[in-house]
């Protein structure tokens, strides 16, 4: 049960894709220009990366050795394509507005990195779990990136306002203000952690 | 003149890392030195031209035939993938000396969202979806943005790693703030064309 909840938790916290492994950097910095938009692409990432976890798990005694990366893609490609379609379908705001950047989930080094250091060594359970948790610190991450732009640029959270828009500085919702946001972001966790020792 | 547009607009106004975030991963991680940034600017410049040019044949006469469009994410990154790998085997062959200097950041590129990027953007922009030579200018012209951006950053980083920094900023903090004042900068080029 411990193990169970370790791999769920892990992810959240003490390794945080985003602040801790800095991984997946692309639609973290791309696709954060407003909270709704970090929370869906975060969602969008969870879901494949809890699919493909348990599907790689599921098929890792069939899949040879030496062909196992391309394997990987294949299997996560075809996942995001379901997750393309579906966003498509339901969701056709947030699917135009992260456009791009949801075929680009495939490159996404979380997911391939869980499939090679975990899902490949584990039981489909864990991996689920595991693949649960990476993405729930992912959306977690990607939330609050979104949330400090859109605040820091628009005066909104999640659409809501909390200051006039014609104070807000408008270069934290384009890209310049994605790279220092998550410097910022970094700096502060790094902060927490020298100060928790 | 079109070209030259293109050219300029794709290097420094639409800047493939500064402008529209793509390939961070590399340009964050392959920007220590100088040399390295060199070697990785020229390989992923590289593997964007060709891998463009296939996706676009295959895009043009296989997937949009057969309707099979939907298919694209994946006919994508595996041509990406083979692509890169028959690169590198014919590189090992070709000049081994390239290789040598090259042969870490080649299996990378597979995974550089930059590539899969511009070879999705092409089939999805309204004039570059119609000519296969817009197309490969407009990638190469992007990838050439994205190893002056690569070598840009790579200068500065280099100056950074004898500056002293306070403790919380070390490492990817610095290097991200830096980077956000260096896409500032990339958005004074904003409606020259």
């Amino acid at each position: 049960m411990s193990k169970n909840l370790k791999a769920l938790t892990n992810g959240i916290l003490k390794e945080n894709p985003v602040f801790v492994l800095l991984l997946g950097m692309c639609p973290t910095l791309g696709t954060t220009s407003s909270a709704i938009n970090g929370f869906g692409m975060g969602i969008a990432t969870a879901f494949v990366l809890v699919c493909s976890n348990l599907g790689i798990s599921l098929l890792k005694n069939f899949i040879p050795d030496k062909v196992r990366i391309p394997a990987f893609i294949v299997i996560i490609a075809s996942f995001v394509t379901v997750v393309e379609m579906l966003m498509q379908a339901y969701t056709p705001p947030l699917y135009e507005s992260l456009g791009l950047f949801i075929p680009l989930i495939v490159v996404n080094c979380i997911l391939l990195a869980r499939a090679e250091s975990f899902a490949s060594k584990n039981s489909p359970f864990v991996s689920a779990l595991d693949g649960l948790g990476m993405g729930a610190g992912f959306t977690l991450a990607l939330t609050i990136l979104g949330s400090v732009r859109e605040f820091l640029g628009t005066g909104k959270i999640f659409d809501f306002t909390i200051y006039p828009e014609n104070y807000g500085l408008l270069t934290f919702v384009l890209a310049p203000g994605a790279f220092i946001v998550l410097g910022f972001l970094i700096v502060t966790v790094n902060r927490l952690k020298t100060a928790k020792n | 003149m079109t070209y030259i547009l293109i050219f300029i607009s794709a290097v420094f106004i639409n800047n493939v890392v500064l402008s529209q975030i793509l390939g961070i991963c590399p340009f964050l991680g392959v920007s220590k030195k100088i040399d390295t940034a060199i070697g990785m600017g020229i390989s992923v410049t590289f593997v964007i031209a060709i891998s463009t040019l296939v996706t676009f044949l295959l895009m043009q006469y296989i997937l949009i035939p057969l309707n099979l469009q939907f298919m694209q994410t994946i006919s994508f990154i595996l041509v990406i993938a083979a692509l890169v790998q028959m690169v590198e085997i014919i590189l090992k062959k070709v000049s081994p000396s390239l290789y040598q200097s090259l042969g870490v950041f080649l299996p990378l590129i597979t995974t550089n969202c930059a590539v899969l990027g511009v070879a999705i953007l092409v089939t999805q922009h309204d004039i570059y979806k119609e000519s296969l030579l817009l197309s490969v200018v407009y990638a190469t012209a992007t990838a050439i943005g994205f190893a002056l951006a690569l070598l840009i950053f790579a200068g500065i980083r280099e100056q950074l790693a004898i500056a002293n920094v306070p403790k919380a900023f070390q490492g990817m903090p610095v290097a991200l703030i830096i980077a956000g004042i260096l896409a500032m900068v990339f958005m004074g080029f904003t409606g020259i064309v």
